[in-house]
């Protein structure tokens, strides 16, 4: 849990690359990483969700019906810059393995942090889709995180 | 031609005669020689790997990768009930319980298994812990891993999760997790190289229906197993997927 965290409640209305948005619930509180598990998910070439392991519908807090067929920027918390998402798919478009820091927003509102690295798959000599695997960052690149993306929203 | 067929390193030393039972059943069934090669040591077993001298071979998730992706082998089936997880385990009376409890300098103890470390340098991430602020021990096996912990020559130890369980009682019972991985989805393959891709059907066919056959579960009983999973060529992709984004 953050020290910084004060549980208040906002709705936020968060704007999506592809011109959607939603009104969502923002709750500072976070949810610790659970220890020993990875988050696993993947998704087409457009980051429609394809598959969601149990620790991503346990920590997302959507059942996994929910999360199966909608994109994946339906974890962006509002915190998180653009520009970061911006370089993950720059990254992975020319084949290359993205490694990051990520502030996720839960369906109630809440937040969690991950360490993700997102890699392109490959069949045949053809892009299929994406894996995202996050684990358990360390608090000092939380902190880190949070004072950088705070100068790049 | 006499085929070959190897063992990752990593299996438990409990079941080395089962690989040689497992050997005899899979000489009756595909009616032809097969030589059994047991490494102790993983670079050894690659280079042969690499040098075409092993043709089935029962692989660690780490080997998969090389294996199927440069080398064409394919994954015939997976062991049912043994997803490979880790371990990270200290010493019962140290005052740490959490990975977080662990500073730079401290000293781990661990095995040349490719897993293993690499799922226990993960988990060391969260203590911002990393190969430039441990120093690390290697031995040749989880219960010298526990050894070190015991005698105080390393303050945690990294341990693939069923060599952990596998530690007599009274050893285990000095030691403590301090975690353990739940990943699930990682563990070891059968996979069968080019040069025997003719029987691969068939051998298939005949894993799978070991369970059901009185000697074949007596075979499976002496190698630890419950029986073969299927395991398909997405499934095995995704696994080697998966492990790329674990690998720096």
């Amino acid at each position: 849990m953050s020290e910084h965290d004060t549980g208040s409640v906002e709705e936020v209305l968060i704007k999506y690359y592809d011109g959607t948005e939603r009104l969502a619930k923002v709750v500072d509180r976070e949810v610790p990483y659970p220890d020993g598990k990875l988050i696993v998910s993947r998704t087409d070439p457009k980051g429609i969700i394809t598959h969601a392991n149990r620790a991503f519908v346990e920590m997302s807090g959507y059942t996994r019906e929910e999360l199966l067929g909608v994109n994946h920027y339906i974890l962006r918390h509002p915190d998180m810059p653009a520009v970061a998402f911006k370089d993950l798919w720059d990254t992975v478009a020319q084949g290359k393995k993205w490694q990051g820091y990520v502030k996720n927003l839960r369906k109630d509102g809440s937040y969690y942090w991950v360490k993700a690295t997102v890699i392109p798959n490959i069949r045949n000599g053809e892009l299929v889709g994406y894996t995202s695997v996050r684990r358990k960052p360390s608090r000092s690149k939380i902190k880190e995180s949070e004072a950088l993306y705070a100068t790049l929203r | 031609m006499t085929l070959n067929l190897s063992v990752s390193p990593d299996f438990p030393p409990t079941h080395l005669s089962g690989w040689f039972i497992f050997n005899t059943w899979l000489q009756r069934q595909l009616d032809t020689g097969v030589h059994l090669e047991l490494y102790d040591s993983f670079d050894a077993q690659r280079e042969d790997i690499r040098n075409g001298k092993i043709d089935l071979i029962y692989a660690n998730p780490y080997d998969a990768s090389m294996l199927v992706r440069e080398l064409g082998f394919k994954v015939l089936v997976r062991p049912r009930n043994r997803a490979d997880e880790t371990v990270i385990a200290a010493r019962a009376d140290d005052p740490r319980n959490c990975v977080e409890d662990l500073e730079p300098g401290v000293k781990i103890a661990t095995t040349a298994d490719p897993d293993v470390h690499t799922m226990g340098m993960i988990m060391l991430e969260s203590a911002d812990l990393d190969k430039d602020n441990v120093s690390f021990q290697e031995y040749d096996s989880y219960v010298l891993v526990a050894k070190a912990l015991l005698n105080g020559q390393a303050d945690a130890g990294f341990f693939l999760k069923a060599g952990y369980d596998e530690l007599s009682e009274l050893v285990r019972n000095k030691t403590k997790s301090l975690v353990s991985s739940q990943i699930s989805v990682v563990h070891h393959t059968l996979v069968i190289g080019p040069r025997m891709q003719e029987h691969a059907e068939l051998l298939r066919e005949r894993l799978l229906g070991m369970e059901e056959d009185p000697k074949g579960r007596e075979v499976l009983k002496s190698m630890g197993l419950d029986g073969w999973d299927v395991m398909d060529e997405e499934e095995t992709e995704f696994m080697i997927d998966l492990i790329d984004t674990l690998i720096e």
